[in-house]
């Protein structure tokens, strides 16, 4: 591994520490947000780090990008990095398929049903079939829809019909 | 580069800019109508359904201006007087009525529930096939923006269809509500699909949709819809226009009173 691997190494696992200030149980890495990151020398002598990261929104009026833009900005200062740039990319459009397993696992603990590994993209059509969806508490099947649109953008209302608990569904998206 | 070629260029900037204060006026304005429903919603899911579209459309509107800001900042750089720059807040809180180029339906009244619903129905289903096809822009920013946006609309048209389903073959008075309803917006609804000048120009180059062709299925769409909620699409109507070139209906005023008011009031105030 060169140097400039070793440092790209580096701020990813710094990235790792990064919480979704919203879901504090997944940290950036975990759903997708962060696409890249390129980490080049200066041409001035001593040689500086050029820090670029990309980011992509999960929704695009979500307004956790602008508070994750200035952590990450924070965090990587912290760490010693000077010239971070933070480039905010919209395509390709994130998707709940670039969530890690490790963060569906974190999401389902934490209370939260994750998206369905099958990607079940919502469709135009009136009154269709909704995801069938498994209570994080009590496991069940026999979930009911309340509102696609829940506390935040990516999330939709459920709750079950056994335990009678109201839960989030992260839609698949 | 020569004269021409460069006046060419000047205008090719001109129409796409404006181009994208219209998407962005569209979604803007449409989002401060929604978003004054925020802790007055008819039940407290649906009242967080419809700012939770608000955000989306909002979040639309801040691609556009941003992409806006970008290309007016970068061609003023060109030329050698040096000018304020431009923001995406300052082209939503600093122009005035007649520079906004959003269509008539968005900055309607939001009424009652069912007219707010029947306004975002009528739009979210234009929007939605607007975007299908601002997906294959040969501007590749429009195509993001639009490939990202698509997903959120489908919910936004989904949500808005059930509801105006539910409302028209609701009870005798949410039927009778929504039909008056339908008789306050139609005539807006015309508007959208006669392409600006800026649209013409951009079609050709396939930057823009052209908007005449999406009419048929968006009639369509709207006559299934209204057919299952026994709703009628009224006939002879009288449209009204002007929106999209900066002629708006005194509606318009208002909004950006209330909107514009602290940028207005306390010049590059932030909190």
């Amino acid at each position: 591994m060169d140097k400039l691997n070793i440092q790209e190494k580096k701020v990813w696992d710094i990235l790792e520490n990064i919480m979704d200030p919203e879901i504090p149980v997944l940290s950036i890495l975990d759903l997708g947000i962060v696409r890249k990151v390129e980490v080049e020398e200066t041409s001035q002598m001593p040689p500086e780090l050029n820090i670029k990261v990309f980011i992509t929104p999960t929704y695009t009026g979500c307004p956790a990008m602008d508070f994750i833009e200035s952590n990450i900005r924070q965090v990587l200062t912290e760490n010693g990095f000077n010239n971070i740039e933070v480039i905010h990319v919209l395509s390709p459009a994130w998707t709940t398929d670039w969530m890690s397993d490790a963060g569906k696992q974190k999401l389902k603990a934490y209370g939260i049903a994750p998206p369905k590994l099958t990607q079940q993209v919502c469709l135009a059509t009136t009154f269709s079939d909704e995801d069938d969806v498994e209570c994080p508490q009590c496991h069940s099947h026999n979930t009911q829809l309340i509102s696609r649109f829940g506390s935040t953008p990516c999330k939709a209302l459920y709750k079950c019909n056994h335990c009678h608990e109201p839960f989030d569904y992260f839609k698949c998206h | 580069m020569n004269k021409n070629s460069e006046i060419n260029t000047n205008n090719k900037n001109t129409f796409l800019t404006d181009y994208c204060l219209h998407l962005a006026d569209n979604s803007l304005i449409l989002a401060q109508r929604n978003s004054a429903w925020c802790g007055h919603g008819p039940i407290l899911e649906q009242d967080i359904a419809i700012t939770n579209i608000s955000l989306d459309i909002l979040g639309q509107a801040r691609n556009f201006y941003q992409y806006t800001a970008e290309i007016l900042n970068s061609s003023k750089n060109n030329s050698s007087a040096a000018v304020t720059e431009v923001t995406e807040d300052s082209l939503a809180f600093l122009r005035d009525n007649r520079e906004f180029k959003n269509c008539l339906l968005v900055e309607q009244e939001n009424g009652d529930w069912g007219k707010t619903i029947l306004r975002q129905f009528l739009f979210s289903n234009y929007q939605y096939l607007l975007y299908l096809q601002l997906q294959n822009s040969a501007d590749e920013k429009l195509a993001a923006i639009a490939t990202k946006a698509i997903k959120e609309v489908t919910y936004h048209l989904k949500w808005s269809s059930e509801w105006v389903i539910r409302l028209g073959d609701g009870t005798e008075e949410s039927h009778q509500r929504i039909t008056q309803s339908i008789h306050e917006l139609w005539p807006f609804t015309e508007e959208i699909f006669i392409n600006a000048k800026y649209e013409n120009e951009l079609t050709e180059d396939k930057i823009a949709v052209d908007v005449s062709v999406l009419k048929d299925a968006w009639y369509k769409k709207t006559a299934a819809i209204f057919a299952e909620a026994t709703l009628t699409i009224p006939e002879n109507v009288f449209a009204q226009k002007g929106g999209k070139h900066g002629a708006h209906t005194e509606k318009l005023g208002y909004i950006l009173a209330e909107m514009q008011f602290m940028q207005r009031a306390y010049p590059g105030c932030i909190w």
